[in-house]
């Protein structure tokens, strides 16, 4: 055993060993030790730099409130872990962990001179500094500021751990797993309620489990020992689940909590392989009971900061928990009786213990406790000062004046190697405001307490403010038995005794002979946030505690200042002569402590990131060599590359054949929605600009839909199965909204249609054939039927069949050419298509993707939504007025379509554009100006579709202009980083003007 | 995350719905007959109320049926559901 593991207890094994290396050199401790324990036990105080003044910073705490010991674990590059806390993690074997801000080691840092040039970095000093001389920002003070800002480092490979999440409902969910949570899962769970008790440790029983004083007594037995019993009962429980190692992250409204279960963090490496890591558990519970404990506050004085600094209750939990001694010439500090009970436990195994308080007297059992066994007390006084640059070695001392405002007397100097401290205690509110509970001020006790108003869930010991055995006991039992209408409980009848305090006193930040401008009292310890910080920001006007928070940055750590809030709190209130309570807190908001990216984002990475929608072709345009592209979430071949092709050679090869020959396209990915009833038609009428009452069964027609607003929303093609049934086209990526628009209108504001809507998207499956060769390929297809202009005309539909395969086809166009679609059930679509590819074979005919289809229609000056138009675009500014039905009554948007500001001449209007170099392509997205030496340049407009055609061999684009219309055959400049290109303003058709290819 | 229970379908998540902003805004029979000024009150004009609103509410991920909610924006309280056409309820 080493120097400092000076106590046998049950939760450490202390024949297995564990070995684990901190900053480079290997350390041993045993089974069941944190890493903080172990470093502890090994001597180790010094864990860290501060990050602001890079001071020496050692292990303050034993839970997650821990603001200095934090590491970073493991040094792979892809499993690396900043900001873990020392006191949290559990040791296992090959542990590599090391701490973080300082260079070029813990012991020597350079980064310590802040420390010495402190008065010259007060809070806000950057804001203040860096503000001049303008030409320093970029090369000098962010560089500079980048290097020292943040904590660790953060891995560099993709992180090969499996996370996961699992949704779980229950009656009655538990927080904390501490006395008051083990009651009250006990009773909710006795009750036949499905019961969910969660704790972040990895055993039960909070802080009373290492309470083994002789005045905190339950039932005739030690209240250590009665817990330990109680554990084992719950433990048979079988409506209840215990999660251990599972801490609360949010607590949202409606009682949905987010829990992180750690599975394999505490495993030894070689354990690890394969394992999840960490569960991210979704519950939804009927009722809360919220007993999350509280904290140990710390005391505010000079230098109180330093390595051998800790929270006394922390300093007994290392002792009669772990069994190890944090020093061997102990002094306690304190305003409270919780830290006598550390002082009588030290005292007991033998180490050294004085006692200062700055109460004058306490006449409660565990003080009178203390005083008989022989500790020595010091009354009414106060840490002046600390000394020991990496670990505590001395303090001074003074007597407090009779209103504690002052210091008094000699300076007393005392030696020591650890000095803890304890300024009350603050219960752990978080979850309660978290989900949307208030609170209120209690004066006597200097807390914050939950204000009870919510019927679903109830907050209970130490965290509601119930500070004494009793009273913690006692009322949890009443609250939960009140809360679950329950009558009788098992602890109905329950004997306590313990010790009580009756003489309370706090004082924020202790007084000092020293000015305050040479003081460092620390409030916020990992972000160096001083007393003196926070009255500067009083002095300088802020009066917000959100402002003074951020202006100082005090609890804006890692931590979020689960140390620091209250004291920053008081020395407002203090300084600025108000109330506390008047003050308000800041706002709690989740996670309690961080969560891990991986918990957040669970299974939903890699492929399972979104859902991919593939057509039923999909399988031959991989084994054609299609390249892809994400369209919404449907994946759509985008060109078919032959050799070693690029994206123009392709697409220029498939435009061109297309145009030729024949192409075809897969267009199953656009949305198709399947309406009847007796007033489709009617319906039709309302949510398109044209008008459908007169288009006869078997025909088709493209229609435009605009919102309310009288702005372009989706456009397709519709055609008229039956006397009252529709087949509607939606663009791809609109799909879902356009349904559910329509469903929107259908159900709230036209509810006496009798119009049904269905998605059919996934039901067919569409090969569209295009090109002069097109309807000899549909011939081949379909021998026995009459594809001439007679029988089967441009725009309509006919049933037919192959290989007993229903089918539709439709005679639309989307390219200017002679053009069939071809609708199967989606399970048959590969085997239309193949059929297709085969008749095609002797025409040539070529597959094109998306780019193609974008190119065929832009030289024809079709628009796509979304492309060319974006939610701001009219029918009229498209140039599309021809297809705005001047006699309907009403449509949707209509109205909007004059109004004051679509009326506007000067709006962008969609135009072609051609650049003087015809081999010039724009981009796609640049800027159109009339005029290069108008200062500030105006931007005109943008380009919104561009290509070089084949067919026409010149680049062409289309464009939205200011005021378009009028400016055919106008000069303008598209101005890139390089060179400003020419382009003049045309017709945004190019080809085919006469629309004769449709029926060639 | 709250739970809505969907006048169809009873108690679901937060999740599987959507919300159309403020309810018992109606459509106006003859836009045509309206000034600028009228027809901009109906097409942007939202109250937007830190309290007890009434909204529409979209099962979009479930029965995909519209309906009317009365809630308080300020703590997610649901003080009423009933479906389209129905009257509001006094709150």
């Amino acid at each position: 055993m080493t120097k400092y593991r000076i106590n046998k207890t049950r939760f450490v094994d202390q024949t297995k060993t564990v070995s684990f290396t901190f900053e480079g050199k290997k350390y041993h401790g045993f089974e069941g030790d944190t890493l903080a324990s172990a470093l502890l036990s090994n001597g180790i105080h010094l864990v860290g730099r501060s990050f602001k003044y890079h001071r020496p910073r050692g292990i303050m705490s034993c839970g997650s409130e821990e603001p200095n010991a934090i590491c970073q674990i493991n040094a792979d590059t892809n499993l690396t872990e900043p900001n873990v806390r020392a006191t949290e993690i559990e040791l296992y074997e090959g542990l590599r962990a090391s701490s973080q801000n300082c260079w070029p080691n813990l012991n020597f840092d350079i980064g310590g001179i802040n420390n010495l040039i402190s008065p010259f970095i007060p809070a806000g000093f950057y804001y203040k500094t860096f503000m001049w001389p303008k030409s320093f920002w970029k090369k000098i003070y962010e560089p500079l500021i980048r290097l020292s800002a943040g904590l660790g480092k953060s891995p560099s490979q993709p992180d090969p751990d499996i996370y996961d999440h699992k949704h779980e409902h229950c009656d009655v969910l538990v927080i904390g797993g501490g006395i008051s949570g083990i009651i009250s899962a006990k009773i909710a769970a006795k009750n036949n309620l499905k019961t969910i008790l969660i704790e972040d440790k990895n055993i039960l029983g909070g802080s009373t489990i290492y309470q083994n004083n002789k005045n905190f007594i339950i039932d005739n037995k030690k209240s250590n020992e009665w817990l330990m019993n109680e554990i084992s009962e719950l433990e048979k429980l079988d409506n209840l689940i215990i999660k251990t190692r599972t801490s609360l992250a949010a607590f949202h409204s409606y009682n949905y909590l987010l829990a992180k279960e750690n599975i394999s963090d505490h495993l030894p490496l070689y354990k690890k392989n394969g394992d999840i890591r960490q569960r991210l558990w979704k519950i939804r519970a009927d009722r809360v009971i919220v007993a999350a404990g509280a904290i140990e506050r710390p005391l505010i004085f000079n230098n109180n900061d330093r390595p051998g600094i800790i929270l006394a209750n922390s300093v007994k939990k290392y002792l009669d928990f772990y069994g190890v001694s944090t020093g061997l010439n102990n002094i306690i500090f304190t305003n409270n009786d919780s830290a006598y009970e550390t002082a009588v436990s030290l005292f007991e195994k033998g180490i050294s213990v004085k006692i200062i308080d700055i109460r004058k007297k306490s006449s409660s059992d565990i003080v009178k406790n203390a005083e008989d066994l022989g500790i020595r007390i010091y009354w009414n006084s106060t840490v002046v000062n600390t000394f020991g640059y990496k670990k505590i070695k001395s303090i001074e001392i003074m007597n407090l004046s009779e209103d504690g405002s002052n210091v008094t007397g000699n300076i007393r100097k005392i030696q020591c190697d650890c000095l803890s401290i304890s300024g009350g205690w603050t219960p752990m509110v978080h979850m309660h405001t978290q989900s949307g509970g208030k609170l209120d001020f209690r004066e006597i006790d200097q807390v914050f307490v939950p204000s009870e108003k919510s019927e679903n869930h109830i907050n209970v010991g130490s965290c509601n403010g119930d500070f004494e055995l009793e009273e913690i006991v006692k009322n949890t039992n009443n609250k939960v038995k009140k809360f679950l209408n329950i009558n009788e409980s098992g602890f109905d009848k329950i004997s306590v005794l313990c010790s009580k305090e009756l003489e309370k006193k706090n004082i924020w930040l202790l007084p000092n002979t020293i000015s305050e401008g040479k003081t460092k009292s620390f409030i916020d310890f990992q972000n160096d946030s001083t007393a003196k910080d926070i009255k500067l920001a009083l002095r300088e006007g802020f009066k917000s505690i959100e402002h003074v928070k951020r202006y100082t940055t005090t609890g804006m750590a890692t931590d979020q200042g689960k140390l620091s809030n209250m004291h920053a709190l008081g020395i407002i209130a203090d300084t600025a002569g108000v109330k506390m309570g008047t003050l308000g807190t800041t706002t709690f908001r989740p996670p309690f402590t961080p969560l891990t990216f991986g918990a957040i984002v669970g299974r939903s990475v890699g492929k399972f990131f979104d859902v991919v929608r593939k057509t039923s072709i999909h399988e031959w345009h991989v084994q054609n060599n299609a390249k892809f592209e994400n369209v919404g979430q449907w994946k759509r071949p985008w060109y078919y590359p032959i050799n070693n092709e690029n994206l123009h050679e392709a697409v220029q090869r498939e435009s061109k054949t297309a145009r030729d020959s024949a192409g075809i396209l897969d267009a199953s990915t656009l949305g198709k929605i399947d309406i009847q009833g007796s007033d489709a038609s009617e319906f039709l009428n309302r949510v398109y600009t044209n008008a459908w009452s007169k288009l006869g069964i078997g025909k088709c027609r493209y229609g435009l839909m605009l919102n309310e607003d009288g702005m372009v929303y989706d456009d397709g093609v519709t055609t008229r199965l039956g006397e009252n049934h529709y087949l509607m086209t939606t663009t791809t990526g609109g799909a879902a909204n356009v349904l559910s628009k329509l469903e929107d209108y259908l159900q709230t504001e036209w509810p006496e249609l009798d119009v049904y809507l269905t998605s059919v998207t996934d039901h067919y499956s569409t090969a569209s054939i295009c090109g002069p060769n097109s309807k000899k390929i549909l011939k081949k297809l379909f021998p026995n039927k009459d594809f001439s202009d007679e029988a089967f005309p441009h725009m309509s539909y006919q049933e037919a069949i192959i290989d007993k395969i229903e089918c539709r086809i439709m005679r639309i166009s989307f390219t200017g050419e002679l053009s069939y679609e071809i609708n199967v059930e989606s399970k048959y679509g590969k085997s239309l298509w193949e059929s297709c590819i085969r008749a095609g074979e002797e025409y040539k005919i070529s597959p094109y993707g998306t780019e193609t289809m974008h190119l065929l229609r832009a030289e024809k000056g079709f628009i796509i939504v979304g492309q060319d138009t974006d939610g701001t675009m009219t029918p009229v500014d498209l140039q599309m007025d021809w297809i705005v039905s001047k006699k309907k009554y009403d449509f949707i948007g209509k109205r909007s379509l004059y109004r004051s500001d679509t009326i506007r001449e000067d709006r962008k209007q969609l135009v072609g554009l051609l650049t003087d170099d015809p081999n010039e392509i724009l981009e796609e997205g640049a800027q159109i100006v009339s005029e290069l030496d108008k200062k500030p340049v105006e931007m005109i407009g943008h380009v919104t579709s561009s290509y070089f055609s084949p067919n026409l061999n010149k680049s062409i684009a289309l464009a939205v202009v200011k005021g378009g219309k009028k400016m055919k055959g106008q000069k303008l400049f598209v101005p890139m980083e390089n060179k400003n290109i020419n382009v003049t303003v045309s017709d945004f058709i190019f080809f085919d003007k006469e629309n004769k290819r449709i029926n060639a | 995350m709250f739970i809505i229970n969907c006048p169809y379908c009873g108690e679901r998540d937060q999740s599987e719905f959507s919300c159309g902003g403020e309810a018992h805004i109606v459509r106006p029979k003859q836009p045509t007959e309206l000034s600028d000024g009228e027809w901009a009150e109906y097409l942007f004009m939202r109250k937007n109320i830190k309290g007890v609103q009434f909204e529409r509410w979209n099962h979009a991920h479930g029965c995909r049926k519209w309906f009317n909610m009365v809630r308080d924006t300020s703590n997610d309280k649901i003080h009423a559901v009933y479906k389209m056409g129905e009257k509001p309820p006094v709150i």
